[in-house]
């Protein structure tokens, strides 16, 4: 257990809400050059392993598995497919060093979501296919569900969940990688054609192609790969039910983010994560999740994450910034590929590589991925520039 | 076997179950449609399909001619912009005789059977194969080492695909 | 390393189409491991799954509607896979968790419920070739394998009758196999005389369509060792995928098995597997397919598996036993769940609780291992006691 395991390189491309000039190959290609030259030019023959995270419907390929090795120079290369966010890719990468028969494992994921004709079709196809499916309800009717359950049992406000929008689009302005920057007023949001209420147009994070790919090293390896490594502290994943009338907590909070957390502020040794944790790229799928998410993975009490917002404690100068990024609702919503822009976008603020958008003197940060509707599965990652 | 129990559940049912109605089934299929963004690559290679040739790429470090082209060569893992055409004949690396459709339907009685082939193709470095389709010739006489040829749609019903060929025959 | 061992296991019987959901076949399973062992949900600490293509069961994200049925509630839970390999690497995945330190207990559980797929589960897997310039052929699943077996039957002059005995011998361990689906003995006319699917692909060269799930119980060292005195060890774990160019490479010899049982091998400081190793459970969805991959497993020297399977070496008394379970043709092919049922077998032989099955010689060293995607991936775990 007392390996431990850095990133030493990161690469991403499209980050596009179409790309058809490239096929998904030639995209990941990119993504996985641009790593490999990050982690000083290795070459992929001296990669021991290779994790992807993807899932068979996303992309209409089924054993979508097979199309992984070749784009990431892992051709007869162990190579495995996580059917799960990108941040359990992650966690998959990270145990294959621990168990000391890997030392650099690189780890990769994509979206390709502009080639689905009916993305909302293929969520509903996720739900119980004997008890919910054939209710023919758009599948956002489960956000509709959880927003309005959150709402009333914190007591937070809508007008706090539209503020999450506006900080996350204003923050996207100034990151190159962000597709949906903007500034948003509070009516623009609250006043937005409703999807499922009190969940609105603008509550949703957009859609977006891209790739990325991250390189992950052992202590021994990183130290010698890369003069800024970014050490792994923790990382902790866990699944509640995916039937929604039998969760143990509710719709109301997020159980699973909780779980995930307890587990990685563990393994992180960190105690009282508010104040040893310096900022957070964390799920913001939708705009309530932002909030639901800071409270379940103890940022703040439940229901103060919305007061503590509009007090400005999340914005790039407060106490705690959260999505300086823009996260997904400002840089665009990437599939099972979230988690590992949550974890890229933690990892260039840790390097001080962020450009405009850096915090200065940041150590820690927590990067936190949510599977997004209908399931429940969340992992959470701790990062720090500090061995 | 030991005294504990190692398999349990796993109740058969028999079609007749299903269509009896004994059983409650839902039936539900994914409307939904994908369109593949083909890339650099793939998009050139089903140009020059349309055209009546098969193009492929190389790389400068290993020399590979490759077949399908490739943006990069995945073992070197560099790029590669250097498009070779190849030829349109070939060499059956291994062959099957098919006689059910792709949904597991078998083929009716006097409809012929599917000749699938890998082809090697001529032009392209060794085992560079393809897969494709045998035609014109009896399914008895195809041998893996047979030389074949691309036989071609004509022009103005080819679509930039690979069916741009409609098969292969003997040379 | 850390020392992991497998401790508890339990299966399904395989059928063709089974009463349960996928949910309740993960449960049945998962329950059965469970009490093999002694244990209940609260003592697993992590589940590690594993399914293949999701569109059999016609669920998008199957790992989390599975994931109440796996005993993954409020727990970390985290789905593999790599198509057909996926039931042997669900168990290399389960590894990585307590290998790594993170994890004491480990569920592997694994399911397929390919008879929800309408009108048959072959259709599913035209969208398994490549979207543009392979599925305008219309290929099937049969197409590949057909010109894998033909390949390789050509290269060291195999005739179908050669293959066809490998069906035999798995067919008959089978019989023996509490979850099979099968009840007949079969012969090598039987097989020869089965329709022809897509030559040299017969009938009864393959296996069938099925139900099913499989789940082991994976500890760490002390805890195995206080849970059962007879832990089965992982001694070594590899994996490879190849290239999606498959027909860019020569289909007569699987060479990313080749590299992933190597991998497992060398973990397992094994430097002479077909004489180190006890019992195979090469995978066996078609009966060439067995016979390649003991050559993959460096278990047969190229080209002489026929000579030696014709001389008794693989059967269940012989030197080395081949698919003592039946293997996919003998016991039922839901895909990851039987790559499971491999890992189970091992289990049982090895603690020699097999009772009719039961390999003599009292069995020290055993490998398991699957395949699938575009005939390019291999998973290998050997295991020891
Ligand atoms: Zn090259």
């Amino acid at each position: 257990m007392s390996k431990r395991v850095a990133i030493v390189g990161i690469g991403c491309s499209g980050f596009r809400t179409t790309s058809t000039d490239l096929s998904y190959r030639e995209m990941i290609f990119e993504a996985a050059t641009k790593c490999y030259e990050d982690a000083g030019g290795i070459h992929p023959q001296s990669i021991d392993s290779f994790v992807a995270s993807s899932e068979d419907f996303m992309e209409g390929i089924s054993i979508a598995d097979e199309y992984v090795p070749d784009q990431l120079g892992a051709v007869l290369k162990p190579v495995q497919s996580i059917a799960g966010d990108s941040l359990q890719g992650l966690a998959s990468a990270l145990m294959q060093i621990k168990t000391g028969q890997q030392s650099i494992v690189a780890t990769s994921a994509f979206s390709k979501v502009s080639n689905l004709s009916h993305y909302e079709k293929v969520a509903a196809y996720a739900t119980d296919p004997a008890y919910i499916r054939p209710l023919k309800e758009h599948p956002y009717f489960i956000a509709g569900l959880e927003m309005n359950r959150y709402l009333h049992e914190s007591f937070s406000t809508r007008e706090q969940c539209a503020r999450v929008v506006m900080k996350n689009r204003y923050n996207a302005l100034s990151n190159p990688r962000a597709v949906y920057g903007a500034k948003v007023t509070l009516e623009d949001v609250t006043c937005a054609e409703p999807v499922s209420e009190p969940l609105g147009q603008f509550d949703i994070s957009g859609h977006l192609d891209g790739a990325i790919v991250i390189l992950l090293a052992s202590e021994e390896k990183a130290l010698e790969m890369t003069a800024n490594p970014v050490w792994i502290k923790g990382v902790g994943w866990a699944t509640d039910t995916p039937n929604l009338d039998s969760r143990r907590e509710g719709l109301g909070g997020a159980l699973y983010a909780k779980l995930a957390a307890d587990k990685a502020y563990e393994m992180a040794n960190i105690k009282s994560p508010v104040n040893e944790i310096d900022f957070a790229e964390i799920d913001d799928t939708f705009s309530y999740k932002e909030l639901q998410h800071l409270e379940a993975l103890q940022m703040c009490g439940f229901g103060e994450a919305g007061k503590l917002l509009e007090m400005g404690c999340f914005e790039p100068g407060g106490d705690l910034p959260v999505n300086v990024s823009g996260g997904s609702l400002g840089a665009g919503y990437l599939h099972e590929a979230n988690g590992l822009q949550k974890v890229m976008e933690t990892a260039l603020q840790l390097r001080g590589e962020a450009g405009k958008n850096q915090l200065a003197g940041v150590e820690t940060g927590l990067a936190f991925a949510w599977r997004g509707i209908p399931t429940a599965t969340g992992t959470a990652v701790v990062l720090s520039n500090r061995l | 076997m030991s005294e504990k129990i190692q398999v349990s559940g796993g109740t058969a049912l028999s079609e007749e179950d299903i269509r009896s109605g004994n059983i409650f089934v839902t039936e539900d299929s994914l409307d939904c449609a994908y369109a593949w963004d083909m890339g650099v690559a793939i998009k050139r290679y089903l140009a020059e399909l349309k055209e009546g040739r098969i193009i492929a790429t190389e790389c400068r470090k290993c020399k590979r001619i490759m077949l399908p082209p490739r943006l990069f060569c995945e073992l070197c893992f560099i790029p590669c912009n250097s498009w070779r055409y190849v030829k349109d004949t070939g060499t059956i690396n291994t062959f099957s005789i098919c006689h059910v459709h792709w949904d597991a339907s078998r083929i009716k009685e006097g409809e012929d059977p599917h000749l699938p082939a890998v082809i090697e193709i001529d032009g392209a470095s060794d085992g560079m194969g393809i897969m494709h389709i045998l035609g014109e010739v009896e399914p008895e006489k195809i041998k893996i080492g047979m030389k074949v040829k691309a036989v071609w749609k004509p022009k103005a019903k080819r679509t930039g695909s690979i069916t741009d060929i409609k098969y292969f025959k003997p040379l | 390393m850390r020392k992991v061992a497998i401790v508890g296991a339990g299966l399904t019987k395989f059928v063709r189409r089974a009463l349960e959901t996928p949910k309740e076949l993960s449960f049945e399973a998962t329950k059965t491991a469970l009490d093999s062992c002694g244990l209940s949900l609260d003592d697993i600490d992590c589940v590690a799954h594993g399914s293949a293509p999701d569109a059999f069961d016609g669920i998008h994200q199957k790992g989390e509607y599975l994931a109440d049925g796996c005993g993954g509630w409020n727990k970390p839970t985290m789905r593999v896979y790599v198509g057909g390999a996926t039931g042997v690497h669900a168990v290399v995945h389960g590894w990585h968790h307590v290998a790594s330190g993170m994890f004491d207990i480990c569920l592997v559980v694994c399911e397929e419920k390919m008879s929800n797929a309408m009108p048959h589960a072959q259709g599913f897997f035209l969208t398994i070739f490549d979207a543009i310039t392979e599925r305008a052929l219309h290929p099937n699943l049969l197409w590949i394998f057909a010109l894998e077996m033909n390949r390789y039957m050509e290269r060291y002059g195999y005739t179908k009758e050669d293959m066809a005995l490998a069906a035999v011998n798995n067919k008959r361990n089978g019989l023996l196999h509490p979850s099979s689906q099968f009840k007949d003995e079969i012969t090598v006319e039987d097989v020869l005389n089965s329709e022809t699917m897509a030559y040299p692909v017969s009938r009864l060269d393959v296996s069938p369509v099925s139900d099913g799930a499989a789940a082991v119980v994976l500890a760490a060292e002390p805890v195995a060792r206080r849970l059962t005195d007879k832990p089965v060890w992982i001694e070594g774990v590899g994996w490879t995928l190849d290239t999606a160019y498959w027909a860019t490479r020569d289909l007569y010899y699987p060479r990313y098995l080749d590299k992933a049982a190597r991998m497992a091998y060398e973990m397992a400081g094994i430097r002479e597997p077909d004489k180190q190793i006890n019992i195979a459970e090469p995978y066996d969805p078609f009966d060439y397919k067995a016979l390649h991959h003991m050559e993959g497993l460096q278990l047969s020297p190229r080209g002489k598996t026929v000579e030696l399977l014709r001389d008794g070496h693989f059967a269940r008394d012989g030197n080395l036993p081949m698919c003592p379970s039946g293997g996919l043709l003998g016991v039922g092919n839901p895909i990851a769940a039987a790559g499971v049922m491999k890992i189970c077998e091992l289990f049982w032989q090895l603690r020699g609780e097999a009772g009719e099955r039961q390999v003599p010689g009292d069995p020290r060293l055993g490998v398991a291992q699957a395949w699938g995607d575009l005939m390019q991936v291999s998973s290998v775990v050997v295991t020891g006691i």
